[in-house]
């Protein structure tokens, strides 16, 4: 029997990024199905879309839009950075490249967020 | 006696709570009392236990200077070379916890047990096929050549097992190669020297090999010598998909 590593081994930047890309990217999976319901509204006609709209305008669920907004832009940039550590020479700045990420990441969603 | 706190104080700082791992896969924290040194290193202190505290204390080393990779063990959860790292840097409250290496079986207390570590270098074909013999004239590598660089960077492992103790997708998947036998791999790989690059690339491909990282970046975080094998990952994923395209592998 062997022992893996507990939160104190884990607890470095790479690490982290990892578990942003990961978890952002399940949570964005969890909520397609959602995103493709609300699409097949429209099938039903403009008034059932139309009517669900106006539901999302609730500030609950405009909050939640931001959130979706600083998922898709953490799994955008974590993307990225894994394709730049996958294929551009390199040797010590991943960790910029991990801050780049979480900042672009910040930025898109306050964006969102400043322009509802 | 009057102790004034100022005493008290120094008495705490010149003893260090340490809590070591003692048994095999099962067993417990054992608490020691150990006095505190100036520059002492976390391989001080367990020596200091073995030699005063608890003679049965089972741990490994052999150099003292950070060149034979034997004395890894795990401080305060982090995976370390015990002879490098100086207690000031590791136990700021006064207190350390020391176990074997993880992601290997314990042996006994402090040893892990490395055959398959060293196992997967083999698998990975980490040994140098030479192309030429001693009548040969010698190879000529230029020292910036790109291939050359990339050696330099990787070259300097001292099999400490570190990065394969820290690294999460070997506790997830036991057959993986780890950082260690994929960067030796890799270094290989850039050796124009070198007669086994297809055999190598086939051994490093597929579920247990390169392409099975997750780029947590744990090995080189964690790396003594600096290295990077997350880059050297990365370089065998381009290599391994390379030869694909070119239907060699």
């Amino acid at each position: 029997m062997r022992r893996g590593n507990d939160l104190r081994a884990r607890n470095h930047p790479g690490y982290w990024a990892f578990v942003v890309h990961r978890v952002s990217g399940l949570a964005l999976a969890a909520f397609l199905p959602l995103h493709f319901w609300a699409l097949g509204r429209a099938l039903e006609g403009a008034g059932r879309l139309e009517s669900f709209l106006r539901w999302t305008d609730q500030p609950l669920v405009k909050f939640a839009e931001w959130g979706i907004v600083l998922l898709l832009a953490a799994h955008f940039a974590g993307g990225l950075r894994i394709l730049a550590l996958e294929f551009l020479s390199w040797r010590d700045w991943q960790k910029s490249l991990a801050a780049v990420a979480a900042a672009f990441s910040l930025a898109a969603a306050l964006a969102f967020a400043l322009g509802l | 006696m009057v102790i004034s706190p100022r005493d008290a104080d120094d008495a705490r700082m010149s003893t260090l709570d340490v809590r070591v791992w003692r048994g095999g896969a099962e067993g417990s924290f054992q608490s020691f009392e150990v006095p505190r040194h100036e520059s002492q290193t976390v391989l001080d202190v367990v020596t200091h236990i073995q030699r005063v505290l608890e003679p049965a204390l089972a741990y490994r080393f052999a150099c003292r200077v950070g060149m034979c990779g034997s004395c890894a063990m795990t401080v305060n959860g982090v995976a370390r070379w015990t002879c490098r790292t100086h207690v000031d840097q590791v136990a700021a409250d006064g207190s350390l916890e020391i176990a074997p290496l993880r992601n290997l079986p314990v042996i006994r207390d402090l040893v892990a047990d490395m055959r398959e570590f060293f196992h997967k270098w083999a698998a990975a074909r980490g040994a140098f096929a030479p192309t030429r013999t001693k009548r040969d004239d010698f190879a000529r590598v230029a020292p910036e050549s790109a291939a050359r660089r990339a050696i330099d960077a990787a070259i300097e492992c001292i099999g400490c097992g570190v990065c394969y103790g820290s690294c999460d997708v070997v506790t997830w998947n036991p057959d993986y190669l780890g950082p260690a036998a994929l960067n030796r791999a890799w270094t290989l790989v850039q050796d124009v020297r070198d007669g086994a690059r297809g055999e190598r690339l086939a051994a490093v491909a597929g579920d247990a090999g390169c392409q099975a990282c997750h780029t947590h970046l744990s090995c080189t975080e964690r790396c003594p010598k600096g290295i990077s094998p997350t880059a050297g990952i990365a370089g065998l994923k381009r290599a391994v998909a390379a030869a694909a395209l070119r239907g060699k592998l």
